[in-house]
């Protein structure tokens, strides 16, 4: 040997090999890291560290799944290039229904492995932690922190390993169990496994499916979703608090408007007269006002009808003309008051007084033409007209208000929804769902 | 760092000692294992052939950690149920350090004398132990068997056979190992580290990968 210098390291290659069950021809992606690989035509599961590759375990595959993504496949995950050497089913049973996952086993020469599940075309991308979390099992739900963050308990269940394909860097097998729970932080899910006394844990971080058929080149749409994930982020927990914080920004400067018109509204009185209606007599009673100008910038104008009815009723067409242009804004007010007593009590109905605002009058010299109605033969009526200019409209603001308050309270309740669906596959799912 | 050239007491090849401190190393050679005493080279023993192995890391790789360059000058190789792992030594402020690599799981640790270590057989999963004012958890316990060395090493280790490594975790990436190949444990103490935080160079290649 002295003769032939030192053994160089050499470039691992991918080994070829061929299964001892069938003889098909077997590739090992992850080099000397694989512990056990399974043979793709017989799927006997094979000792990856044996030069042999001895049997550990025949299984039958009649119920198998074929990855979506094909052993073999590469692609970018966080800027490193991963490829697909393995894949498993994984099984548990709820009330006596079995849920099946698919986990994919990827590599990297240099950064190791990484792990993509799937379960109802839910993706995660999952690595293991290098920390260990802190349990707090005492809480309800439990919870557990780490860096600083904390995940809630979502599910304890028994997995069943119940197909495998490809190369794995453990001892895997078919039919056999680990108890997995998970706590959620959408979007992330911290996960721990035990088998005996050994507990791993690992972290998966949601990803969408789209986003992955992009990273690995894959042909075809990723399959659809279904349901609500464990740690699926919610869409609408970001909007929801923009949505807060720009109603904050809009309340306030709706405030600001109504302070600020509050200030600069003039409140003018520009007219009143107190009129009476002679319901006796028959014919035309319309007739008009004094001009009255109206001036600033424009606005809106106040009208004021006040009428002494008591069981009765006035009813009062209006025209508020502009003597400049002719223009004319017809409108008709009603004023009735009705009181009485019966079994209950006393009791009054209406109000003696009505009061309409015309937004955006223009200034100018205006009169008011005014036709009051009633019933005949009920007497004379006294009723006063009087008109403001420029008053402050709290109305406007209170509609503004919901207007604001509407998709706000929308996506909210959207959001609380999107919650209640996830937490409803837990173990602490709300009564009733 | 380099020191003058010795000959292989087995086969006559140059040996050359990356570090001064190095107790035993490997002739690239005839694969003898050598020790050092005060005048020569002593061969102890041989290394058989090693298992097939795929770490990126070889004898020669430098790196950093700790704010500290490092170079790998030597290796132990064990075996275990997940197959091999090797535990590269660093040389390191001209001391000591150990980069763990299993299945591209890397920690760096570093020999920790004079703490209080649990008496008697090795602790379970799950037991707590407060070293400088961290406390770690037992999480694994690895029956290894021991594969072989290459290279350089502090201290003479050739002939083991079944070893035991306890490994504890903290909640902020801090780890520990109780080795418990010699009578008595050793405790390190250190930390998992990102491939990238390595900044390894002069790394072995991979067929297809780049």
């Amino acid at each position: 040997m002295s003769e032939s210098g030192p053994n160089p390291p050499g470039t691992p290659q991918v080994k070829s090999l061929n299964c001892p069950g069938c003889g098909a021809a077997l590739t090992l992606r992850s080099f000397s890291n694989a512990v056990t690989v399974v043979c793709h035509h017989c799927h006997s599961i094979l000792d990856a560290q044996d030069p042999n590759l001895k049997i550990l375990q025949a299984f039958d595959a009649a119920v198998g799944d074929s990855p979506l993504i094909p052993l073999g496949t590469r692609g970018t995950i966080r800027g490193t290039a991963y490829e697909v050497v393995g894949f498993q089913r994984r099984t548990i049973k709820v009330e006596g229904i079995p849920y099946s996952w698919h986990e994919y086993v990827l590599f990297n020469p240099y950064k190791g492995f990484r792990y993509l599940t799937e379960y109802n075309g839910h993706w995660n991308d999952t690595s293991l932690l290098r920390s260990i979390p802190t349990v707090n099992e005492y809480y309800s739900p439990p919870t557990v922190s780490y860096l600083g963050e904390t995940y809630k308990h979502f599910q304890t269940a028994k997995a069943e390993t119940s197909f495998v394909l490809g190369e794995f860097p453990w001892q895997v097998r078919v039919g056999e169990f680990a108890t997995v729970t998970d706590y959620v932080s959408p979007p992330r899910v911290i996960s721990s496994e035990a088998s005996g006394e050994e507990i791993t844990w690992s972290m998966g971080e949601y990803i969408s499916g789209r986003d992955l058929w992009k990273a690995f080149g894959l042909k075809g749409d990723p399959p659809e979703r279904v349901g609500v994930y464990e740690n699926q982020p919610s869409p609408l927990s970001e909007e929801t608090t923009k949505i807060w914080v720009e109603f904050a920004g809009f309340l306030v400067v709706l405030f600001l408007m109504l302070v600020g018109f509050f200030f600069i509204a003039r409140n003018e009185q520009v007219m009143q007269g107190d009129y009476r209606f002679n319901t006796n007599t028959r014919g035309e009673a319309s007739f008009v006002t004094d001009v009255f100008a109206l001036g600033g910038r424009t606005s809106d104008l106040e009208l004021t009808t006040h009428a002494d009815v008591n069981n009765n009723w006035i009813y009062i067409n209006y025209a508020l003309i502009n003597q400049d242009t002719g223009q004319a804004y017809d409108f008709g007010r009603e004023v009735s008051y009705y009181y009485g007593s019966d079994s209950d009590g006393p009791w009054s109905e209406g109000s003696h007084e009505d009061s309409v605002a015309i937004p955006s009058v223009p200034p100018g010299n205006y009169y008011l033409r005014i036709e009051p109605e009633s019933d005949f033969g009920r007497g004379t009526i006294s009723y006063s007209v009087s008109a403001k200019r420029d008053v402050p409209q709290m109305g406007f603001y209170g509609l503004a208000l919901l207007a604001l308050l509407l998709p706000a309270g929308l996506i909210t309740w959207r959001s609380i929804n999107f919650e209640h669906l996830r937490w409803a596959e837990s173990d602490h799912a709300p009564a009733g769902s | 760092m380099t020191q003058p050239a010795a000959n292989c007491p087995n086969c006559g090849a140059k040996i050359v000692f990356r570090w001064s401190s190095s107790v035993q190393t490997v002739c690239e050679y005839c694969k003898s294992i050598l020790v050092r005493t005060d005048i020569d080279l002593k061969k102890v023993g041989q290394v058989a052939d090693l298992p097939p192995n795929s770490s990126p890391i070889q004898l020669g790789t430098e790196g950093v950690s700790h704010g500290h360059s490092f170079l790998v000058v030597g290796r132990i190789i064990y075996e275990y149920d997940q197959g091999t792992w090797n535990e590269w030594h660093l040389v390191m402020n001209d001391g000591s350090a150990w980069l763990s690599d299993a299945q591209d799981e890397y920690v760096v640790t570093f020999a920790a004398p004079g703490r209080k270590l649990p008496p008697g057989d090795h602790p379970q999963i799950g037991y707590r132990f407060t070293w400088d004012d961290e406390t770690y958890t037992v999480t694994t316990i690895t029956k290894a068997h021991y594969r072989g060395v290459d290279g350089e090493l502090p201290f003479q280790y050739w002939d083991k056979q079944d070893v035991v490594f306890v490994d504890l975790m903290t909640t902020d990436g801090k780890f520990a190992t109780l080795d418990y190949s010699d009578e008595a444990p050793v405790l390190y103490l250190g930390e998992a580290v990102e491939f990238d935080d390595l900044r390894l160079k002069n790394l072995r290649s991979f067929e297809g990968w780049s």
